[in-house]
């Protein structure tokens, strides 16, 4: 109910810019920094008054973080992990989502508070058995550890659940099961393209989780091949005790991919979250 | 108990009469199967653990497999850790330093971004996002050195204004707020979205009524706005609770020393830390899943009396 007048009330006070302007600095600064740093040297990180405009040294260290760790095939690494954790909870999480909001079957409305408790249930802490099972599965130092327990979760189920209910109409549905498609056609033509942006922002809010996780990588990989980019910059971290210039170019490079994919996707990200499951 | 079931109360209406028995079998499953890869996902790797790590706590357990009874001794000598009690405190800490701004903040900030006539509010409610896509590593070992005692942009900037250096990683106090300053700093901006999706639900009506009859800004903020913050409010508290118990990857980044311990006096440590270092780099798998274990405790006591507590406090009538 927006008046076409201009009410007095409405208007937006500059303080209100100064705020929300230092809340955006606060946001943007830290990586303007680490960018000052992987762009100069230690030396210059540590000279005071500090340097605040890049300088010409990024190749450099950049080259020095390739050569370091294997730093190519850790950025391989993290985009097949969060790559498939993205894909993955998106068509499976749909998958679910889709029977819990438009298939009839017993158990639906237990099993579907079952899923929904299970968000609330802090498994992390259970790392030492969840270690001993990947282990007993001979999957320490592989892939696979880090991609198969993410790919479907609690949260998905619910958001493509409330997705699916709310965008897509039952006669749609009956209309192509009288057409004589099966279940799964009416999942994968039907229903899926409808609610595709639901979940591409969802594989999406995956990609980003699995792509910045570090304590489950940091348990189960052992060798610096199979390393993913969060656990290289900690090796960075750990080789050149003092080299401030190359940690902080390995966490910039690291942090890169996700930075030029925020800036095409970053609108649909803020309006999935804002859209998102929390309200009631 | 129906298995013929009417088309005009379901979403998904049986397929057509031709089908052969096969067919209809698999319509029976298929609900089934398209929920089976999490419930067998969250058992393998979910539930099952967490039920073992009861078990394994009862152990004196080693990485190779073997095994003896100890009954609940991990537990006796766990309360009689002082390390424990140490990494609990900072835990509790920590999590309070971390929530407690960062929902302010948030509350603010959504408030401020609810203005109808905003201009470039897009941009800002991106940027407020760029912390939650930067990884807890990267942000660790850049907000490390910017709080670094002798070079760090903080230090550098106190010691302009007259004040004395203050060695955040050092010191209890300082590296507990360098890390809640990460953790409030990566989850501001989201929960501000949060809110400011709950604010956008409120119809503009209400407000231009309340100011009708005179309500001012802050008036508008407590009786409005607040109220129908409520549920949003009460999960992002619980979800703070449950994620900031937690904490890990900051305190292991902070201190390139000793990382295990973040610190050599344990200033910093945490409990999942501490569960760390016992399991991985001490390779006392019993003791560890005891910290698992009371850790779990905790966080469900904390998330639940946050619960109990948010629910019940109501904004004052009046």
């Amino acid at each position: 109910m927006r008046t076409t007048r201009p009410r007095s009330g409405d208007r937006v006070r500059w303080w209100v810019y100064a705020l929300l302007a230092l809340a955006a600095f606060a946001c943007l600064f830290p990586l303007y920094w680490m960018f000052i740093v992987a762009t100069t040297d230690t030396a210059t990180a540590i000279k005071l008054p500090p340097e605040i405009v890049p300088g010409g040294n990024f190749f450099h260290l950049a080259g020095l973080v390739f050569s370091t760790v294997p730093f190519v095939r850790s950025i391989v690494n993290s985009l097949i992990v969060a790559g498939s954790i993205g894909v993955g909870q998106a068509v499976l999480c749909a998958l679910a989502g889709f029977a819990f909001a438009k298939m009839r079957f017993r158990g639906r409305n237990a099993l579907f508070l079952f899923v929904v408790l299970t968000m609330t249930v802090p498994t992390q802490l259970a790392i030492v058995p969840q270690y001993m099972i990947i282990s007993s599965l001979g999957w320490v130092d592989t892939l696979q550890a880090l991609i198969v327990p993410g790919l479907a979760n609690a949260f998905g189920i619910f958001w493509m659940r409330q997705h699916i209910a709310s965008a897509i109409s039952d006669e749609i549905l009956q209309a192509a099961r009288i057409d004589g498609a099966s279940t799964w056609q009416v999942f994968w033509r039907v229903a899926f393209p409808l609610v595709r942006p639901a979940a591409f922002v969802l594989g999406l809010l995956g990609f980003v989780t699995a792509w910045n996780d570090f304590l489950w990588p940091f348990v189960v990989l052992k060798s610096p091949e199979m390393y993913t980019v969060q656990i290289a910059i900690k090796a960075l971290q750990n080789s050149f005790n003092i080299d401030l210039g190359l940690a902080m170019s390995g966490s910039f490079l690291a942090t890169l991919p996700l930075l030029v994919l925020f800036v095409f996707v970053g609108r649909r990200m803020v309006a999935g979250i804002m859209n998102g499951a929390f309200k009631g | 108990m129906t298995t013929s079931i009417s088309a005009t109360e379901v979403g998904l209406p049986p397929a057509p009469p031709e089908e052969t028995a096969r067919r209809r079998f698999t319509e029976i499953v298929a609900p089934y199967a398209y929920i089976a890869p999490f419930f067998v996902l969250f058992a393998v790797f979910g539930l099952i653990p967490l039920l073992f790590t009861f078990y394994v706590a009862l152990f004196d357990w080693n990485p190779i497999g073997e095994h003896v009874f100890v009954g609940l001794d991990n537990f006796s000598r766990l309360a009689g850790d002082v390390r424990f009690w140490n990494a609990a405190r900072n835990t509790v800490s920590i999590w309070l330093l971390s929530t407690v701004p960062q929902l302010l903040i948030a509350l603010v900030l959504a408030h401020l971004l609810n203005h109808v006539r905003l201009r470039l509010a897009l941009f800002f409610r991106m940027t407020m996002l760029v912390p939650y896509i930067t990884s807890v590593a990267a942000t660790a070992i850049v907000f490390a050195q910017m709080f670094d005692r002798d070079y760090g942009l903080l230090n550098w900037l106190l010691g302009l204004m007259g004040f004395e250096h203050i060695d955040f990683t050092q010191s209890v106090v300082g590296s507990h707020v360098l890390i809640a300053v990460m953790v409030t700093w990566r989850w501001f901006g989201y929960t501000a979205l949060l809110y400011l999706a709950s604010l956008q639900a409120v119809p503009r009506a209400i407000y231009e009524a309340a100011a009708v009859d005179g309500a001012g800004g802050v008036r508008q903020f407590r009786h409005i706005s607040l109220p129908a913050l409520r549920p949003v409010i009460v999960f992002t508290i619980v979800t703070s609770t449950i994620g900031g118990l937690q904490i890990f990857t900051e305190a292991l980044l902070i201190n390139r020393g000793a990382p295990n311990t973040c610190g050599p006096i344990r200033q910093c440590q945490t409990l999942t830390l501490f569960l760390f270092e016992q399991g991985f780099t001490q390779f006392k798998f019993g003791y560890a899943a005891a910290i698992g274990v009371a850790l779990f405790v905790m966080v469900v006591a904390l998330a639940g009396l946050n619960y109990f507590l948010s629910t019940r406090i109501r904004p004052v009538k009046g």
